[in-house]
């Protein structure tokens, strides 16, 4: 059985200037138990959106999204986020920010401690427990955004670009942590991105949306083998998924920007 | 540092638009701009080209300041001031600060107070004293009354302002790790406000001044603004200036204290405000 579905979701939004704007058109998806979905699109096509719905941040005006077979009604500790903006909480040291959503569960010190001291060796920041996040590299700082979320032991994890805001060389060291945190961890993943790389190289399956109002245009099962490693991204069977991928994605770009010079900007 | 270069190419490099100096030349800079203040000063008094009751010299000003200082009655004056403004920028800070943290949180409470605090802002606090004077008398009541009006206003619009630019993001994030909507506030935008709090307090701080002095020179019997009057009746120039200087040495002196205790709070924050 599926632990998430997303069950026909639409949304839009209601504009001054353009009137009703459909941002997410009926999607539908069934993610099962421990899957590493990417969901890819171009910008503005609603995936940052759709993500919302699932974390119950935005609210659909049709569909439902189900999680364990329970409708969701709001955002809550069963699905954990991290979002491309820094989101510690700068007065709290790294320990205390993976331990806030366990400090308002009520949980003794003694519990949350031990938590908090599995993540922080999970995501490699021993010796930074008791640092301020204003000392922390972006990298860093994401890291703690992924233990913190992790802490909830949530049913699924839901990332907005986490690593958009970071250099190259730290976002694929921060990629093949992921992976390495997710092979040890197992939890549901959905991972929003632009990077077709990072797309392929995290995704048990790929989700390609169209321009908006964003429907899955393709779904892409990724059988490249795992651990994954950078030397994968030099392979013949990842470019040829690359293409497959990039195909799709392109023609969704030029529509879009067909769209916004017809007159109907795309905002993210 | 140790370069030789030539003197004209080397000022120049100072001049670069938002170029960090050396720290001995910023320095020397400070020192050099009260040197040319206080030599403009000593050139017009010491060489005789200004009366003395018009522009005292910098040692008559000192001298009189000792005078004052000697002058049991002086300290009096001080403490009045002193008094009336802690009081009354407590009164402000404390209504503020909460006032203003909901203000920029909820939009229900935006809505309901921002145009009625935001027009008030706009009418002087000095216009309210004849009418603090009927309602309050001439006592210390009506000086607090002048910088409370003076400081509240502005002051909870300041703190809405740092609350309503406390990122979405910090809130979302805390309702997706399961907090309600009272934690959310007490957890996260109460916290999350605090460093902006506490510089626009050390900012409004200055402003409580104004108010004060404005109302003492128009009504008191005490206090440092009344010693300015009483001065100017007198003609006594030294006197006023030094009384001027009391005042800007006690705002240097609060406005160290409020960054010791920024500094001292709010550990994280990533950087002050100048």
């Amino acid at each position: 059985m599926s632990e998430l579905l997303i069950n026909d979701i639409s949304v839009w939004f209601d504009d001054r200037q353009r009137g009703r704007v459909l941002a997410v058109d009926s999607v539908s998806a069934a993610i099962s138990d421990g899957e590493f979905v990417c969901v890819v699109g171009p910008s503005g096509c609603g995936k940052s959106t759709l993500l919302n719905v699932v974390g119950g941040l935005v609210h659909a005006n049709t569909g439902e999204v189900l999680v364990d077979g329970q409708p969701i009604t709001g955002p809550g500790p069963d699905r954990g986020m991290v979002f491309q903006s820094y989101t510690l909480y700068p007065w709290l040291s790294v320990r205390a920010n993976i331990e806030f959503g366990l400090k308002l569960a009520k949980l003794p010190a003694a519990a949350r401690r031990r938590v908090s001291n599995r993540l922080i060796e999970l995501v490699r920041l021993e010796g930074f427990a008791d640092t301020y996040p204003k000392a922390l590299s972006g990298g860093m700082r994401q890291r703690v955004a992924i233990a913190r979320a992790l802490a909830n032991n949530p049913r699924v994890l839901l990332m907005d670009e986490p690593f958009g805001a970071l250099d190259a060389q730290t976002r694929a060291l921060m990629q093949e942590l992921l992976l390495d945190v997710w092979s040890r961890d197992g939890r549901t993943v959905v991972f929003v991105t632009h990077d077709i790389d990072e797309a392929i190289f995290l995704a048990d399956r790929v989700l390609i949306m169209s321009h908006r109002p964003g429907r899955i245009r393709l779904e892409l099962p990724v059988p490249l083998p795992r651990p994954r490693g950078y030397a994968l991204l030099a392979t013949s069977e990842f470019g040829e998924l690359k293409r497959q991928v990039l195909d799709v994605i392109h023609e969704e770009s030029v529509l879009a920007l067909e769209h916004t010079a017809a007159g109907t900007p795309a905002g993210d | 540092m140790a370069q030789t270069r030539a003197t004209p190419a080397r000022f120049s490099a100072y001049l670069a638009p938002k170029e960090a100096i050396p720290g001995r030349v910023a320095a020397g800079l400070a020192v050099a701009g009260v040197v040319v203040f206080v030599g403009a000063w000593s050139v017009l008094t010491y060489g005789g080209r200004v009366s003395d009751y018009f522009l005292p010299s910098p040692s008559a000003v000192l001298a009189e300041w000792g005078r004052l200082i000697a002058d049991g009655g002086f300290f009096e004056d001080v403490w009045a001031s002193t008094r009336r403004i802690v009081l009354g920028f407590a009164i402000s800070a404390a209504l503020a600060v909460p006032l203003g943290i909901v203000m920029g949180s909820f939009r229900f409470f935006q809505s309901l107070l921002e145009p009625l605090i935001g027009a008030v802002r706009y009418m002087p606090a000095s216009a309210f004293i004849p009418l603090l004077i009927i309602w309050l008398g001439i006592g210390d009541a009506q000086k607090v009354g002048v910088v409370f009006i003076g400081v509240f206003f502005p002051l909870t619009l300041l703190i809405a302002d740092v609350s309503a630019g406390v990122p979405k993001e910090l809130v979302n994030i805390a309702y997706t790790l399961g907090a309600s909507r009272w934690q959310v506030f007490s957890r996260v935008l109460l916290p999350a406000s605090l460093p902006g709090v506490v510089d626009n307090l050390r900012i409004t701080m200055g402003w409580a001044w104004t108010y004060l002095i404005v109302a003492e020179l128009v009504g008191a019997q005490n206090g440092i603004g009344h010693l300015i009057l009483q001065s100017q009746r007198f003609l006594a120039t030294d006197r006023i200036i030094a009384s001027i200087l009391t005042i800007g040495l006690l705002g240097v002196l609060t406005d160290g204290l409020f960054r010791l205790l920024s500094a001292r709070l709010f550990p994280y924050v990533e950087k002050l405000q100048p």
